[in-house]
């Protein structure tokens, strides 16, 4: 019976008993055995003997979210104000919530659900739930521990922080990407695709460039960011510079590739129609070429984010999110920083999520896209 | 050599040398031959043999190194400019980002033809090869046999009197391959087209053609053309009867004259 | 034969590249030459002009010649110790970039192995790889700097971190990718020997996978430095090819900070060159056709 428990259930379970010898869970906490507590052990306890029972997979995952979230809750909650004086009961805890989600994500990731809809569900509660768990335990250390808040501030902080910065946020955003990164993503991935259509017209060209362009992506180009800001001056302008550059070449190379990715067969096929160039590049090799020239704005698009901030912190008008990260370094405000991260973060994410929703219309053909 | 007005192919000592790293590879050396308006010839030979490379040379994907070939009395380049022949593939090469519909359309928007007769002949060759209904699907919503019978339907669409088919069907499996043979003796029938057929199974070649044309390696030379006696109606089992049998062991032993030096 | 028939065409832009360097240098800087002359009631010929454009101490650009001249004395006429070689702030960066890369390409590695054999961690830890990606880490790179400089902790360390950070990706990516490419038919043939998954692990998956980790450690290497010099930016660093381009920024050394900027992308071309002979040989070893 015990040998069939899951490793998880069994750790789980022996980090129980090792917390009821630490307890009480904060130190500070006058009495030693609260209600919550009670609820604390009996929740653990629920979980760690969920795999125990032999419900149905489904009512064993329910078991486990409820027992693993809701104790972790209480946990966070009694910690609150407490900062630092948790005992090592809330650690063995806190561990043994954790390790009951794993137990969780385990029976999620075995399920084979019959409904599309539920394997899509299940394919984002999986990572949901670990992306969640990350944060618990960051909050939980963070607070448990009393970490200085310089070091690393709880997420609850950072999230309150970001709550509370909107109108600072927004600005920044606005002056980063909706200026910055929207310029130079534009020119560079533009003349990148416009120079890579003039090497696939000349060979000659194409022969001189495509070494050239390899050679430069291996280049740390950021480099050229201070240079951009003596320049083009403090503004966004310069900003869209760096972005500009070093777009063009992950375009320019992607595009080329993507020009010659067309089948022999194919091209052949155009040439029985007498087909002319234009007809070949609109008909046949642009399309065919889609999936590579997708590859270069996901590129390009973190690639643009990085250039921008960075750029900012050789100077900017007061706003924008590389003077904000670099000045609240300076004051200590890390919190601050730390929001403005989760808001480059956010804005990143969707960039990428829309050119990659953008993407899977264009090239619903390709293997990729219709296998996935 | 005379020029014979009714042919639609004519190749007069016509020889093509590829020049690769290991050194020169005869692909086609000295080969001269007709075919008229009408005919269904079949290629036949081992890999290597050239006949691919033949196919490609009436195409104008390949340029002779020798020798003399006209299409329609006219060079190949020439021909392909004015979209005499349709040409199918080993695979079917159906473009994965257009539909069916949108597929067998492909060369008639290169040709440039107003909208409407476009839906037109597009509807009308879908029915020739039975794909009706199939119009919105994309390629790899198709079954392999349905795939290459599109793009049959690609080369027939804008009408040309040529038909060039390089091993259309080798990529099937037997079954499949037996239907859509007996489909296109029907259509070649009911279009009165002129078809070169690239093939390596003998059995395909003496069921489809009027002329077997048997080709052998190194150099790639024709060593036999064989008229056939079959008649014009064949139904499948026709593969049964002597006649077929006796033109069959013809052009086997016709590939095996063209190996025996080699052995 | 493809390397030299790309000769002719590459020196030919190379060659472009250069002239219309010049001809910018000239475009750029004519207007503060021109100002100058003007204020020190100077008149010279279109010559006299031109080369002046050429020969400013500040240039707003740079000539390549001066560039090649500063780089050259910085890297083979200094002692390497001094505070003005390259070949000191290079090394500065170097360091942490190969420590970076070496904690990266293991770290990548080792999440790759648990992603093809641990079904929960496929399903819970790739995705967050793959969105980790689309978040400009390099942002965080002034505040780890900092952070860790408030606890003492300063130096190589941090700026490693983020070179390991920025490099691990495409490692774990391309592993992932690689341990997965052995055939259906080559896993069945392992399963018809009775296998055991350390086995196939070993004996197939690590063998298929090793182009794989070549061609994405090429990748993560280039990242390493980036990360590796935009760890130097932010925080006034004293040394490195970060701190080059921070200070030359600082003083309006145009001259130095296109040579610091030459300096790290050789020290790329060396990096990325010598993963892919290392590549290379190991590949050779192993059987693969040489291109």
């Amino acid at each position: 019976m015990i040998a069939r428990m899951p490793w998880q259930s069994l750790t789980a379970l022996l980090l129980a008993a090792i917390a009821l010898f630490g307890l009480p869970i904060v130190a500070s906490d006058a009495s030693a055995v609260s209600a919550t507590t009670l609820v604390i052990f009996a929740l653990v306890l629920a979980g760690a003997a969920a795999p125990a029972l032999r419900l149905s997979a489904v009512a064993e995952a329910a078991l486990l979210f409820v027992a693993a979230h809701g104790a972790a809750w209480l946990l966070l909650a009694g910690v609150a104000g407490h900062e630092g004086d948790a005992g090592f009961a809330f650690f063995a805890l806190v561990a043994a919530c954790w390790l009951i989600a794993w137990r969780l994500v385990s029976v999620l990731s075995a399920m084979t659900p019959r409904s599309r809809q539920a394997g899509a569900a299940l394919r984002l509660l999986v990572p949901a739930i670990f992306g969640a768990w990350l944060l618990i335990l960051w909050e939980a250390i963070t607070r448990g521990a009393g970490i200085p808040f310089i070091l690393l501030p709880p997420p609850s902080a950072i999230g309150l922080r970001f709550a509370n910065s909107l109108p600072i946020l927004a600005a920044d955003v606005n002056q980063t990407i909706f200026k910055s990164v929207v310029a130079g993503y534009a020119i560079g991935c533009g003349a990148g695709f416009a120079v890579a259509i003039l090497a696939d017209r000349f060979l000659f060209l194409r022969r001189g460039l495509m070494p050239i362009g390899n050679m430069v992506s291996a280049l740390p180009i950021i480099g050229v960011a201070p240079i951009m800001v003596m320049w083009f001056g403090f503004d966004w302008h310069s900003k869209a510079a760096v972005v500009a550059i070093m777009t063009f070449f992950p375009m320019l190379v992607n595009t080329v590739a993507g020009l010659s990715a067309s089948g022999a067969m194919e091209r052949d096929l155009m040439r029985t129609y007498a087909a002319g160039y234009t007809q070949t590049l609109v008909k046949l090799r642009l399309p065919a070429a889609a999936p590579f020239i997708f590859n270069a704005l996901k590129i390009n698009s973190t690639l643009a984010l990085i250039g921008a901030i960075v750029a900012e912190f050789f100077g900017t008008p007061v706003v924008g999110m590389g003077f904000r990260i670099s000045t609240e370094v300076g004051r200590m405000n890390v919190d601050m920083v730390w929001a403005e991260i989760a808001a480059a973060a956010l804005a990143g994410s969707i960039f990428y999520g829309v050119l990659a929703l953008i993407e899977r219309a264009v090239t619903f053909w390709h293997p990729s896209v219709r296998g996935g | 050599m005379t020029e014979n007005t009714a042919s639609v192919v004519s190749a007069s000592h016509l020889g093509l040398t590829f020049e690769t790293n290991d050194g020169p590879v005869n692909a086609l050396s000295d080969v001269s031959l007709d075919i008229a308006k009408g005919e269904f010839v079949s290629f036949i030979g081992p890999s290597g043999c050239g006949k691919t490379t033949f196919l490609r040379v009436i195409a104008d994907l390949e340029k002779p190194t020798s020798g003399t070939i006209t299409v329609n009395g006219m060079t190949p380049e020439q021909a392909r400019e004015k979209r005499a022949y349709g040409y199918v593939f080993q695979a079917a090469a159906l473009y994965p980002w257009r539909t069916i519909e949108r597929n067998v359309a492909l060369p008639l928007e290169i040709m440039g033809l107003p909208a409407e007769e476009r839906r037109a002949r597009v509807r009308q060759t879908l029915a020739l090869v039975n794909l009706t209904g199939f119009e919105k699907k994309f390629p790899w919503q198709l079954s392999g046999g349905m795939q290459q019978r599109a793009s049959i339907a690609r080369a027939l669409a804008f009408d040309a009197d040529l038909l060039l088919m390089d091993e259309p069907f080798g990529a099937l499996d037997e079954i499949v391959r037996d239907h859509l043979n007996e489909q296109l003796l029907e259509l070649w029938a009911r279009t009165n087209k002129t078809i070169c057929f690239v093939t390596h199974s003998i059995p395909e070649a003496v069921y489809l053609s009027t002329k077997i044309v048997v080709m052998s390696p190194r150099p790639g030379r024709v060593t036999d053309v064989i008229e056939s006696t079959l008649p014009k109606e064949r139904p499948l089992d026709i593969r049964e009867t002597p006649e077929f049998l006796a033109i069959a062991a013809r052009v086997r032993d016709g590939l095996r004259a063209g190996h025996s030096y080699e052995d | 034969m493809t390397a030299l028939r790309n000769t002719i065409p590459v020196l030919t832009i190379l060659l472009a590249i250069v002239i219309g360097w010049y001809a910018l240098t000239y475009v750029m800087n004519a207007p503060f030459q021109r100002d100058l002359d003007r204020r020190g009631g100077v008149t010279s010929t279109a010559g006299e002009f031109f080369v002046k454009t050429m020969t400013q101490p500040k240039p707003t650009l740079p000539a390549p010649h001066q560039v090649a001249q500063n780089f050259f004395e910085n890297t083979f006429l200094r002692k390497v110790t001094s505070n003005r070689s390259l070949v000191y702030h290079a090394w500065v960066t170097l360091s942490a970039t190969l420590l970076g890369f070496a904690f990266g390409t293991a770290l990548g590695i080792a999440i790759a192995v648990g992603i093809v054999h641990v079904r929960t961690l496929d399903r819970s830890l790739m995705p967050w790889i793959i969105t980790s990606q689309t978040i400009p880490i390099l942002a965080l790179a002034p505040m780890i700097i900092v952070v860790l400089a408030a606890i003492g902790i300063v130096g190589l360390i941090p700026k490693a971190l983020i070179s390991t950070y920025l490099s691990f990706f495409p490692v774990a990516v391309g592993m992932v990718k690689g341990l997965r490419s052995p055939e259906l038919t080559h896993l069945d043939l392992m399963h018809t020997y009775h296998a055991s998954p350390a086995q196939v692990f070993w004996k197939l998956r690590v063998p298929a996978s090793v182009p794989f980790l070549f061609t994405s450690m090429k990748v993560a290497v280039a990242a390493s430095l980036v990360g590796a010099i935009v760890g130097e930016l932010p925080t006034g660093a004293v040394a490195g090819i970060g701190a080059k381009l921070l200070t030359g920024a600082y003083y309006s050394q145009t001259i130095d900070m296109f040579s610091a900027l030459v300096a790290g992308s050789v020290v790329a071309i060396l990096l990325v060159s010598l993963v892919g002979l290392a590549g290379r040989i190991v590949e050779r070893s192993m059987g693969a056709r040489p291109a």
